[in-house]
């Protein structure tokens, strides 16, 4: 990890912080890069990648505004921002309005405008005169190998760095270390947690500590939720939004999940929540199986004949698969078996009914949904013979610019399959009403529309002409595209209209 | 096993030399992060009159990490459950490497004169505490009198 690299971009100056109302700043700058790949998403929302590097920089330029007005030493200015989760107005209005001994105090730092001579703490060893117990390992030392904070409690530099690598390791705790002494709250800072750790791994680690709980207390702030990726993106302000990372991946703001319009973060989580869980494995189970009225073991019919016979050993009750009576008085007329109480069969076979339904109506859009995950997948394989497609054209003096319509086309189509994806979780959640029809009638045009663009790319394609392919192909992204851009306006509209009407499911 | 820290030899000796009233502590003969540990009860507890037996074992990471410890005598306290675990914050996320076994000791003496229902380890026991101290007193001494005298 690096640290502290100047970079001349102009960074953002809202600390992001939760707490923080209207952002009135004092110098507003105002955000001047626009990151290279986030035109073909969304123009109008602008966003940062920062690297490990960046963000550390970034830091240090929050630390450093706070003190050009504060005035205090780096290291308490860092903790105080963090005890306010790096939001500096809240600091500065609690700095200049409130009780500055109580604001140290509660921040967990000694108060640099009133550092007290460390009155008579050094505890001296009886034995030896000038020289200081170590109250961790008992050794004794010259007072010139023992080391503390402005709290006073004192110990030997070997013990400050096993109970500091211990606290960062062992306990992750990387910000809020407290003195090693028992009941002193005061925090640890980052320029002695660097000078007294020996380990670059441990230094590395805290490092990673410090700027991860930046980035968790900053709502501006987001790790990219890609494996092993470093970057995090930083937004002006939160919204549902896609954002691409430097690695590529393109994911919602607001959540963290792959981008996902139509659908909204919430109703996507439910989603996500029920596919994981087990709710539609028990709605099978309700709507497929029966309980044997003897032992209560769950059975699934797997042949026609009504007389059922339970293989629990235990058990082998012999009863009927419609009433659920003793098979006994059924005789050979199973079908008579019309003498259970009317309302209590009547209400067994609704709530079944029901699970049914439910589940029918689950399955229907998992189906569609999961379909076209799967598709998304294989049209990544696209790439690869569009790509010996476009190597033949330029053979053919073509232009490379002239042929990149290949690409564009094979990107728009996976656009259209994770759109029709989500649009799927969507349905699912939404009334029946005159809006949802129209959105059901998108829905279908875009469907049909990339499935023809999908089976060209895949297929056609190669027994065309190389001339007639750029119109044919141009002519079908584009009706795609412009049929996905109708099916998300429409929703967008409808969400602001309130058109929509959530379901509960 | 690896040579035994100074921090230990030292810590092992002064529990000799100087004794906390009431709390002996005597490492065990083959094993010297080992401590067989008594606690008299403290006197106007319910537990007064009673010897607890209790078992001290220093880590391997000792003193960065804290000492486990378990009581072995049956107790009737809302903070000891019926394994003998001890909820004490200093065993816990208070622990500081500065602390010692003397102190350690010292502090579940303390506990056994100020139980603390409000963050109870053992539900039932501390549920009758708040809600019947008298009757949760008379248990603790009665258990005292079972478990912890004559034996």
């Amino acid at each position: 990890m690096e640290m502290m690299n100047t970079d001349d971009d102009s960074l953002c100056e809202d600390s992001g912080n939760e707490t923080s109302g209207d952002d009135v700043d004092f110098n507003v700058e105002v955000e001047t890069s626009v990151p290279k790949e986030s035109q073909s998403y969304d123009d109008e929302y602008q966003y940062e990648v920062l690297s490990t590097s960046d963000i550390v920089q970034y830091m240090s330029d929050i630390i450093d505004e706070v003190n050009s007005v504060l005035q205090l030493p780096p290291t308490t200015a860092r903790i105080l921002l963090n005890y306010f989760h790096w939001d500096k107005e809240k600091l500065m209005e609690r700095f200049f309005d409130g009780d500055q001994d109580e604001l140290f105090k509660e921040a967990n730092v000694i108060n640099p405008f009133k550092k007290i001579p460390v009155t008579g703490k050094p505890k001296l060893s009886l034995k030896i005169r000038g020289t200081e117990e170590c109250d961790i390992c008992f050794m004794v030392f010259a007072p010139s190998h023992m080391t503390g904070l402005e709290c006073g409690h004192r110990f030997c530099y070997q013990c400050w760095n096993e109970y500091l690598t211990t606290k960062i390791v062992e306990e992750g705790v990387g910000q809020t270390i407290a003195c090693a002494a028992h009941n002193c709250p005061i925090l640890v800072d980052d320029e002695t947690v660097m000078r007294l750790v020996k380990d670059t791994r441990v230094k590395i680690k805290y490092q990673h500590l410090i700027t991860n709980s930046f980035i968790e207390c900053n709502r501006l702030l987001r790790w990219c939720p890609s494996p092993d990726c470093n970057y995090a993106v930083k937004v002006a302000y939160v919204d549902f939004k896609p954002v691409v990372c430097c690695c590529g991946h393109i994911f919602c703001f607001a959540c963290g999940e792959n981008w996902h319009d139509p659908v909204k973060c919430s109703l996507l989580k439910k989603w996500i929540k029920k596919c994981d869980d087990d709710s539609e494995t028990s709605n099978w189970i309700s709507a497929n199986t029966k309980e044997c009225p003897k032992c209560g073991a769950t059975i699934e019919k797997d042949g026609g004949c009504n007389h059922m016979v339970c293989k629990n050993q235990n058990c082998k009750a012999d009863f009927c698969w419609v009433c659920l009576g003793s098979w006994e008085p059924h005789g050979s007329s199973w079908y008579n078996c019309n003498k259970y109480d009317e309302d209590e069969a009547k209400a067994a076979r609704d709530a079944q009914e029901r699970s049914r339904a439910a589940l029918q109506r689950y399955l229907f859009y998992c189906n569609r949904y999961m379909n076209h995950m799967q598709s998304l997948k294989f049209e990544h394989k696209l790439y690869s013979s569009v790509k010996d497609k476009m190597e033949e054209m330029q053979q053919h003096n073509m232009s490379w610019i002239e042929v990149q319509f290949l690409k564009k086309a094979v990107d728009i189509l996976c656009k259209c399959r994770q759109t029709l994806m989500y649009t799927y979780v969507f349905a699912y959640y939404l009334k029946k009403n005159n809006q949802s029809v129209i959105f059901e009638d998108n829905q279908k045009d875009l469907e049909r529309t990339t499935e023809l663009l999908s089976e060209y790319l895949e297929r056609d394609i190669t027994q065309e002409n190389l001339v007639d392919i750029k119109q044919k192909v141009q002519d079908k992204y584009r009706y795609c595209d412009g049929r996905r851009k109708a099916l998300l306006d429409h929703v967008h509209e409808g969400y602001e209209q309130d058109w929509w009407v959530c379901k509960e499911a | 096993m690896a040579a035994l820290p100074r921090r230990i030899i030292k810590e092992t000796q002064r529990l000799m030399q100087e004794p906390v009233p009431g709390i002996s502590a005597v490492p065990d003969d083959s094993n010297a992060r080992y401590f067989h540990v008594i606690v008299t009860g403290p006197e106007d507890s319910p537990f007064e009159g009673g010897l607890f037996k209790l078992e001290l074992f220093l880590p391997e990471d000792y003193p960065m990490s804290a000492p486990k410890v378990r009581f072995i005598t049956k107790i009737y306290h809302p903070n000891i459950d019926r394994l003998g675990r001890i909820c004490l914050d200093i065993l816990k996320d208070k622990w500081s490497p500065a602390l010692q076994i003397r102190t350690v000791l010292l502090s579940i003496q303390a506990l056994l004169s100020a139980p603390n229902p409000d963050d109870p380890l053992a539900n039932d026991v501390a549920e009758l505490w708040k809600v019947n101290e008298s009757e949760a007193i008379r248990n603790a001494k009665e258990w005292t009198r079972r478990y912890a005298m004559d034996n």
